[in-house]
């Protein structure tokens, strides 16, 4: 017998003699032989509690992780403080252990904390709607072009080169399957530029993919393009990084008609890239082809307040084959967190977050590019996150960096060929001045060290 | 005020408050570190135009106030950990403590995703090795653990199909799906730019195997099947199901959602199926969370393989005695690319891979054998009283791990539906079981009770039942405006569409 399951010898005898077999097999009975396994599966056999938690610890022991080493990776994920309160409440059996709210009298604790995240996310990006929460940041933007498409019924997407490269990746994995091409606008100083997004647009294009700050750290004029692509008659979606909108014009003020992103940075963990959430906010008149879950607030039949999963039949299991998408799940444990990160933070704590990493953030972005064989790869404003460009190779440098207890940060080479000496730093709260300064100590060493031909072994595994 | 109103209870009276109601202006609960670098005025870092001029009116308030508003409205729910959800096709089985402790670990939760994957070599072996436990499972040697859930799976799925078939120089227009599948696979169907053939359902619950030869042309891409169905029956003919649709060149797609009734027993790939989706979150034990987050990882054959999304783990024997080594391969050619960002839901993983060493091979198998014992077990309770007779099984043959009953006979003989069932069970302190699902039973109420749960609370699940078509003899009316007890009452979901507020207006 396994530890979650409790039928005794006994228990399955009185079972079994209820429905009126005489072994368990029997019920097996209609698997045809032919595709029954003879023999054991090709697992090890079962493990104590305590023998488990040592493998899972063992593996854990060998990743290099943010609680020892200074992190300062961002590309899309970011090493934010998570507060106690979110942990203590999300771990609680009443939220962590429900299914979807299809009971909705016995499921108002997740509604209406779904309802409050839509409020929190629509204030945020300054749309009207909000849902309650996707897989993740880049499939959300995949979702935004199966809109875009059945909305406008055109064929196109012209696509920032600003935009994080799992988007653009995701958006085209996507597009292969209902059939729209995508062209993409370069960038010029850090940012999309204007004129080519301009001789991208034509007709047939269904939507304009911009991300705020975009990949490289850059605050994009989302306004100025989005005119643009509006005179076009394209649909414009933003994708943005929701902590920095403390300080930054919320979309729904500079025309964009979708403003969705990766949820993380509010009170998620790193997790290895996940589970996290994506958001996804529009206007009014796209509410009815919205990708998701979304709650809406009613009355029971006594007039007392609550809440219900809304606009349903526009879901897959009712509308099935002609639904506004194949998602049956939101995040709802995410975005619980992400509510409740939202509240802790505050009205006021958003924006002095947002302050604090852009003041650490010009610090940083001056202290390193002061180095000698360090420069800027824009000058761009920004807010949280900046790219650097080395005069020596990256790879060697993050390996000296790592020798020293620090993740220096994301080598562009493989997403942007162009800025193969690229490196891009990203600030938290958690990255006090003192650890900038320890990043531009190593930074400065391993920059000086690599220009001599004597290169140190790079570290290959922790143990 | 209905006939059956009864006192308010506290949690009644305790009416919905939103956190934004709860807000005052100035307070807070987060304290952040000071600003510890030279400060610059904001207008010299980001332009006055590029910035937020009012801030967004997020609530007010302190830490006690947050933990007390959320512990409040989580008693709201119901909850796993309190009491049995036989939730067809959704497998609610217990989730380990020890699965969020081990996930909780700071080198898997604080692990960046675009860390070096030679200073991750722990994440990408644990990746590997439960992609191996998967495949061993689903009799298909290679893994994608990509995609972010079911439905993500079937789309990842499809997506492979049509790579598959482009190069082979083929374009192929339609997939086939019984008419009892789950709702995601006719819209995963559709975004993967098919058109959709429905598959009729023989008298024994199975694919009509004449219906799906009428069906099958050389458009046919794919068909998609779950295994046991949504029925909760096993189909006998899969392996004829699968040469027809071999032989006309399409795939054959296994959505996993029923994979807990045949672990270690029976294996998709055996069946002939090319590609399979796993739910971590149904058959591996990670909690659902009220909706998410889940995992679906894909597994699939040789002729599958290539087309893969990316990136892919890919382990290297260095030779030598030393110990394999880890990387992540972006380089594969024909793959469909990326569905998501990063690596897929890595704490999901971590859960799941603390649930297969738990149970074992043998311990999976078992969970099968008594996932299907415990559905056996409560029809057989359940035909022994007045659901015989109002509430029979839609197919009269053993289970598997799920079956599908049908209140038909309720709703002629008693006027009350299947739906007024199910609200009364939430009086008696039961989440109810899958409802108005599959399509094709009328009235169907679809039960999964996994093998977590004892032989008792199947047997008060049973008597439950039984006591409420008891009242439905006596007084239908009872039924029809129950529940009585929940936080609240049934809502009304028509206003709800009609004039959607989905979200709470805010001053200025």
């Amino acid at each position: 017998m396994t530890r979650y399951t409790s039928a005794t010898d006994a228990d399955r005898r009185e079972m079994l003699a209820r429905i009126g077999a005489s072994t368990v097999d029997e019920l097996f009975a209609e698997l045809p032989a032919e595709v029954r396994l003879d023999r054991e599966v090709g697992l090890a056999p079962a493990m104590a509690e305590t023998e488990v938690y040592d493998v899972l610890a063992r593996l854990a022991s060998r990743n290099a992780h943010a609680e020892d080493e200074l992190c300062f990776i961002g590309a899309g994920m970011y090493d934010h403080y998570v507060p106690a309160l979110v942990d203590a409440i999300t771990q609680r059996s009443e939220f962590l252990t429900p299914y979807t709210p299809y009971q909705p009298e016995v499921s108002q604790g997740h509604l209406q904390a779904m309802f409050e995240f839509q409020t929190a996310m629509s204030e945020l990006t300054g749309l009207p709607v909000s849902n309650a929460s996707l897989y993740e940041g880049p499939s959300s933007v995949a979702a935004a072009g199966y809109l875009a498409a059945g909305v406008t019924g055109r064929r196109r997407f012209v696509c920032s080169r600003g935009l994080h490269p799992h988007s653009r990746e995701a958006l085209a994995t996507y597009s292969e399957g209902y059939g729209t091409e995508i062209a993409e606008v370069g960038l010029d100083g850090g940012v999309t530029d204007p004129a080519g997004l301009a001789e991208a647009l034509d007709g047939d294009t269904a939507a304009v993919f911009l991300q705020t700050p975009n990949f490289l750290g850059a605050i994009e004029d989302v306004a100025t393009l989005a005119v643009r692509a509006k005179d076009a008659g394209a649909l414009v979606v933003v994708s943005v990084d929701p902590m920095t909108l403390g300080v930054l014009r919320p979309p729904g003020e500079l025309g964009a008609d979708i403003a969705l992103g990766e949820g993380q940075p509010l009170g998620g963990r790193l997790d290895f890239g996940g589970p996290s959430f994506g958001f996804f906010c529009g206007t009014d008149e796209h509410l009815r082809r919205m990708p998701g879950r979304i709650a809406g607030e009613t009355t029971d039949v006594e007039g007392r307040r609550g809440y219900v999963l809304a606009l349903q039949t526009r879901e897959q299991h009712i509308r099935r084959e002609r639904a506004t998408h194949n998602i049956c799940t939101s995040q709802a444990l995410n975005a619980l967190g992400g509510i409740v990160y939202l509240s802790w933070l505050g009205k006021q704590g958003l924006v002095e977050l947002g302050e604090l990493l852009a003041q650490r953030t010009a610090y940083a972005r001056d202290r390193l590019s002061a180095i000698e064989g360090v420069g800027l790869i824009h000058s761009a404003p920004v807010v949280r996150e900046f790219g650097l460009r080395l005069a020596v190779p990256v790879a060697e440098v993050l390996d000296r960096c790592a020798a020293e207890g620090i993740a220096a940060g994301y080598p562009l080479g493989r997403d942007y060929p162009e800025h193969e000496d690229g490196l891009l730093v990203a600030i938290t709260e958690r990255r006090t001045r003192g650890d900038i300064d320890r990043l531009a100590g190593a930074l400065g060493r391993a920059v000086a060290d690599s220009r001599t031909p004597k290169p140190r072994t790079p570290e290959v595994v922790r143990s | 005020m209905s006939d059956h109103s009864i006192t308010e209870t506290p949690m009644q009276k305790d009416r919905a408050v939103t956190i934004f109601e709860r807000s005052r202006p100035g307070r807070r609960a987060a304290t952040l570190p000071p600003v510890d670098v030279p400060e610059r005025p904001l207008d010299e870092l980001i332009p006055a135009h590029l910035r937020r001029e009012r801030p967004a009116e997020l609530p007010e308030v302190s830490e006690p106030e947050i933990v007390r508003h959320y512990n409040r409205i989580s008693r709201r729910n119901y909850d796993l950990d309190t009491g049995l959800y036989p939730l067809g096709s959704c497998t609610m089985k217990h989730n380990p403590r020890l699965n969020e402790r081990v996930a909780g670990l700071p080198g898997h939760a604080r692990l960046h995703p675009a860390q070096d994957p030679k200073r991750a070599q722990g994440a990408l072996e644990l990746m590997w090795l439960l992609g191996e436990a998967l495949a061993e499972l689903c009799g298909l040697p290679h893994v994608s653990l990509q995609p972010s859930a079911g439905a993500h799976g079937e789309l990842a799925g499809l997506l492979l199909t049509r790579a598959y078939h482009a190069d082979r120089g083929e374009r192929r227009t339609t997939v086939l799906t019984p008419d009892t599948a789950h709702g995601t696979n006719p819209a995963s169907v559709t975004m993967a730019g098919y058109q959709l053939v429905k598959v009729a359902t023989d008298e024994r619950g199975g694919v009509d195997v004449a219906d799906l030869r009428s069906k099958v042309t050389d458009e046919i891409a794919c068909m998609m099947l779950t295994n046991p169905n949504t029925l909760g029956l096993f189909d006998e003919n899969i392996t004829e199901i699968a040469s027809v649709v071999h032989e006309a060149g399409g795939t054959l797609y296994y959505d996993g959602a029923n994979l807990n009734a045949i672990m270690g027993h029976s294996r998709p790939g055996d069946m002939g199926f090319d590609i399979v989706h796993v739910n971590l979150h149904k058959s591996f034990s990670q909690p659902h969370g009220g909706g998410g987050p889940g995992s679906g990882p894909i597994a699939v054959s040789d002729r599958i393989e290539p087309y893969l999304p990316v990136p892919r783990v890919a382990r290297r024997d260095p030779g030598n005695g030393s110990s394999p080594i880890y990387d992540l391969d972006h380089e594969r050619p024909k793959s469909i690319g990326r569905l998501r960002g990063f690596q897929g839901n890595f704490g999901v993983f971590v859960r799941a891979y603390a649930y297969i060493l738990s149970l074992g091979g043998d311990g999976l198998a078992e969970a099968s054998e008594t996932a299907v014992l415990n559905a056996n077990y409560l029809l057989a309770r359940l035909r022994e009283g007045r659901a015989a007779k109002y509430l029979p099984p839609a197919f009269e043959r053993r289970c598997m791990h799920e079956f599908v009953l049908s209140g038909r006979p309720a709703k002629r003989e008693l006027e009350v539906t299947t739906l007024d069932i199910a609200k009364r069970l939430l009086d008696f302190g039961f989440h109810p079981p899958t409802i108005y699902f599959p399509l094709l039973v009328e009235e169907s109420m679809m039960v999964e009770p996994t093998e977590t749960e004892t032989r008792e609370s199947l047997g008060a699940f049973a008597d439950a039942i039984e006591e409420i078509l008891a009242e439905a003899e006596r007084d239908p009316e009872l039924l029809k405006q129950a529940p009585y007890s929940t936080p609240v009452r049934r809502l009304d979901e028509t206003a709800a569409a009609r004039r959607p507020v989905v979200r709470q207006a805010l001053g200025a």
